[in-house]
């Protein structure tokens, strides 16, 4: 620096030092954002409630139910509610004269039970084929897409009908059948995520390090696919949900007695002309738990800027 | 500018504009900022990231970015305060009395659309034009602003014209509904210097043709010295200083002025750069790529589908600096790819100190990985958002030096000691830091391989011009300290030539000339780096008219590259080629003392001399404007 820029400098040092001196500070040490929490809006937290609610009454629902599923106890089918001398009836009762409170507390089991079980198996199978095609390309992601646009291709009804046409009913089978046709969708959303991952430049260093394909996949791939895979879970699951109460609701699902939301709706639709509540009891049940989870992924992707709810489109 | 008319056009009163966060408390984001823009005036806005300048101009257009407040003061747009008119009335004034130009002209362009119909969109909106008026007015706009084939260019897509053209296409968007203010944000900033300087004799030439004032948002002084009539400085929302660009450039009062005045780049010239001592020197050069040609698609004896690089030769010795410089397009991140073995070379060798490397990645051996790091552009991208730095900066230690636990946590410190971070950030996730943070761990990460070579992406490309400083300042001592070689790759000129101990000077993928970076920086020059250096702004009222009163200039900056097989690649825009010779044969390449080469059909006395041939270049450039001014076919 020449002479006569430093004495212009000397000269005008009284002004802005404050700044330069505020700026040589931030250069050192600046402080962490604070961390972001997630904040449900009170929608989000009145579903969360509802969604609690359900899966507890799930656990716990045989020990908490006046009566079992199975018990014929009510003074007659299609009943408002009522006592006698077997306990109270706060539901009325059903075709058969069971407890339809009793029957929805059962039913939440088999029907959160199986969804869930579905849906986990779903994500299974639909992340490591998703993830592989990704990572793999080629030939591999060729043949497995093409084999995941068939099954896309067809109506999940359709197939869920076939396949039941062709094994029976029963519940291990309503599971796998209901996992392997949700397999499509998850499968198109991991292998879309991870695609999207594979060409970030985190990806490419790890590449260059020399790292195996393995430890790109565990640590740099399934954790920053995990979040919005976790967001597509909840809707996943309320599609499942549908799909085995569709099911049982053609009489193809869980087989009675056994209660079921699905087929506890069919089985009471002919008390609709009675005057009976005993289908929209349970018809409610799967609105209220489907809704909810619904409203809570919208929650979480808005709060994320909507970033999520792109990416599951 | 013009005396006759000193008529306020826009009065900003004590403006203040915050946001809110979480626990609803109030942020200040620009805290009470004054200044008046006159008719046919440009306003300069300047400052780093942060400081507020965008939120300022887009406050002229009655708009905020979501989550941001005007909480006081007013703006007056012809004596109308834009802030509290109704919303019909915003709609009318954006647009049509204040016009925006976003940084990335690519980003703004509907590419399903023509440029014709978009540019005339708003002001046939506005109801200001009729379609016809409106598509003579472009056609008017696109002529002063210098485009080519004028006529034709509307009925063209935006991928059909280069990026500069782009950036000027967008300002006759702007311009087309006859806007009283021009809202420009930093857009030359993305560009090339070549490209850069284009735009900007377009842009200034069309402000004052069109007499229209305008607000420029930049944190370049140099770019601003060109092109503004009256400077505003600004740091963390407040007004530091203002005045006339005179008295701003050549007389600054304000410490932060100065401060930003030193983080203007020097202009490039031989003598910056300090010379590596002779301890590191060996033998055998640390990496050398020889008679390289990599490109992609499938090879065919040899030859790429698309050539990148052809022919090239680097040696990047032990502990040097190696800038690798060029325009966007030529090749410059290709070579680094070839040399880490993402892309593999089609023709040639890439050795590790003498030992030849397999070109893919995957046949290197761990060892050889090792030795050369990749140093990505992006830190944004580059660091994994879900890890924290001490997993980042963990993870090669552990995989290639084994290194575990107690051992592995004291290494990361001290890494971290070593690029001038807090120990503390290693329980941070990247999200966490600032930009220059998280180039300064990206680089960290690379480091921590312990490595012998490390190639560095344009790795200050995406920062401040201030914190961009002082990563090279760190990465010079970085060198001194491990005698660590770095393979430097960079648009800019400036930087290059404070930090190279060599420049290879990269054209069309092709090495135009390369030797220590004194001599490359001293006559005689290659033409296209004589284009480089003098494309550089410099801080100096005047600079571009008298740039561009140099003919090279106008021959090198009108035309773009095209990469061609046969003869010199640069032929095209070259003020001295020779008809028959350079767009036949590919140049000799002319070896000068200390290593230094140019590739170049003429002699070094003839490139030595290059004054004696400007009476030659102003017949060629003549024939060149009519052969360019004939549409095709």
């Amino acid at each position: 620096m020449s002479e006569s820029e430093n004495q212009n400098g000397n000269q005008n040092e009284e002004v802005g030092q404050e700044v330069i001196e505020q700026l040589d500070k931030f250069d050192e040490l600046p402080d962490a954002p604070p961390k972001r929490k997630l904040k449900l809006s009170w929608i989000g937290k009145i579903s969360t409630a509802i969604v609690v609610f359900w899966v507890v009454i799930a656990a716990i629902g045989p020990f908490i139910a006046p009566f079992h599923e199975m018990d014929m106890d009510g003074d007659d089918s299609f009943l408002d509610a009522h006592s006698n001398e077997y306990g109270t009836f706060y539901l009325g009762t059903d075709y058969l004269g069971r407890d339809t409170f009793s029957r929805i507390i059962w039913g939440a089991r088999m029907t959160i039970g199986i969804s869930l079980a579905s849906t986990i198996l779903a994500y299974l199978i639909g992340i490591t084929l998703g993830i592989a095609a990704a990572v793999k390309g080629g030939w591999v992601d060729m043949g497995i897409s093409r084999v995941n646009d068939a099954i896309l291709a067809l109506p999940s009804i359709m197939l869920g009908l076939i396949a039941i046409a062709a094994f029976g009913s029963s519940i291990p089978i309503l599971v796998i059948i209901a996992g392997i046709i949700y397999a499509s969708s998850v499968f198109r959303i991991a292998r879309a995520l991870g695609l999207d991952i594979m060409v970030q430049d985190y990806v490419e260093a790890a590449k260059v390090r020399g790292e195996g394909l393995w430890w790109i996949i565990k640590s740099e791939v399934l954790p920053n696919a995990a979040m919005p895979l976790a967001t597509d879970f909840g809707l996943r699951l309320v599609f499942v949900v549908l799909f085995i109460s569709s099911l049982s609701f053609l009489g193809l699902g869980v087989q009675p007695p056994q209660a079921d939301w699905g087929s506890m709706v069919r089985e009471n639709l002919a008390g609709l002309t009675y005057n009976s509540w005993a289908a929209v009891w349970p018809a409610f049940a799967i609105a209220t738990f489907t809704i909810a989870i619904n409203l809570i992924v919208d929650d979480i992707s808005a709060k994320s800027g909507g970033s999520l709810a792109k990416k599951m489109v | 500018m013009s005396d006759q008319q000193l008529e306020k056009l826009v009065e900003v009163k004590d403006l203040r504009i915050s946001a809110y966060n979480d626990e609803k408390e109030e942020i200040q984001i620009v805290k009470g900022v004054t200044f008046d823009i006159y008719k046919g005036q440009v306003v300069a806005l300047i400052g780093e990231s942060g400081s507020g300048k965008t939120t300022i101009s887009l406050a002229s257009l009655s708009y905020t970015k979501p989550g941001l407040e005007f909480t006081g003061g007013e703006v007056l747009l012809n004596g109308e305060d834009v802030l509290t008119a109704p919303p019909d009335r915003q709609r009318e004034i954006r647009g049509a009395n204040v016009a925006y130009l976003a940084q990335s002209a690519a980003a703004t362009f509907n590419p399903a659309i023509t440029i014709g119909e978009q540019v005339t969109e708003s002001a046939v909106l506005h109801g200001i034009l009729t379609q016809e008026e409106a598509t003579k007015r472009a056609t008017e706009l696109y002529h002063a602003l210098e485009l080519p084939n004028p006529d034709r260019i509307g009925i063209r897509y935006p991928h059909q014209v280069s990026g500069g053209q782009l950036q000027r296409l967008m300002a006759a968007m702007a311009l087309c509904g006859k806007p009283d203010l021009m809202v420009l944000d930093e857009p030359t900033t993305a560009l090339d210097v070549t490209t850069q300087i284009e735009v900007l004799k377009a842009f200034k030439k069309v402000i004052r043709e069109e007499n229209s004032a305008a607000i420029y948002v930049t944190h370049d002084l140099a770019v601003v010295a060109q092109i503004a009539d009256h400077i505003v400085v600004l740091y963390g929302g407040e007004i530091m200083e203002q005045g006339s660009a005179d008295q701003i450039i050549n007389n600054p009062t304000h410490a932060y002025t100065r401060r930003l005045m030193d983080a203007v780049r020097p202009k490039p010239v031989a003598g910056l750069g300090t010379a590596v001592g002779e301890e590191h020197d060996r033998e055998v050069p640390a990496v050398s790529v020889d008679n390289m040609t990599a490109g992609y698609g499938g090879i065919v004896n040899g030859e790429p589908a698309i050539t990148i690089l052809r022919d090239v030769s680097v040696d990047v010795k032990n502990a040097h600096v190696v800038g690798v410089i060029g325009e966007s397009g030529c090749g410059k991140s290709t070579l680094a790819r070839v040399m880490a073995g993402i892309l593999p070379q089609a023709r040639g060798t890439v050795k590790l100190e003498d030992q030849e490397l397999e070109g893919s990645l995957n046949d290197r051996k761990l060892e050889e990985l090792q030795k050369i790091q990749f140093v990505f552009q992006m830190a944004d991208t580059a660091l994994n958002p879900k890890q924290t730095i001490s997993q980042i900066l963990g993870r090669p230690l552990e995989f290639y030096h084994g290194l575990k636990g107690k051992e592995k946590h004291a290494k990361v410190t001290e890494i971290l000691q070593m690029v001038e971070l807090p120990p503390e950030f290693a329980s941070r996730y990247p999200m966490e830091l600032s930009g220059g943070q998280k180039q300064r761990i990206n680089m960290a990460r690379s480091l921590a391989a312990n490595p012998e070579v490390l190639l560095c992406d344009e790795v200050t490309s995406a920062l401040d011009s201030i914190v961009g400083a002082n990563v090279i300042k760190l990465l010079t001592a970085l060198r001194d300290k491990t005698g660590v070689s770095f393979v430097f790759i960079s648009h800019d000129l400036s930087t290059v030539a404070s930090f190279a101990d060599e420049i290879v000077v990269l054209y069309a993928g092709r090495v135009v000339e390369q030797g220590p970076t004194d001599e490359v920086l001293e006559p005689p020059f290659h033409p296209y780096t004589r284009l480089l250096i003098s494309s550089v702004p410099e801080l100096r009222i005047g600079w571009l008219e008298d740039t561009m009163q140099k003919r090279e200039m106008a021959v090198g900056i009108a035309k773009g590259v095209e990469i061609t097989a046969v003869g010199c690649p640069f032929y095209n825009r070259c003020p001295m080629g020779i008809e028959g010779t350079c767009d036949q044969q590919s140049p000799p390449i002319r070896e000068l003392e200390g290593g230094h080469q140019i590739s170049c059909h003429l002699t070094i006395e003839d490139l030595k001399d290059a004054e004696k041939h400007t009476q030659q270049i102003l017949h060629g450039y003549e024939k060149l404007e009519d052969a360019s001014l004939k549409p095709h076919g």
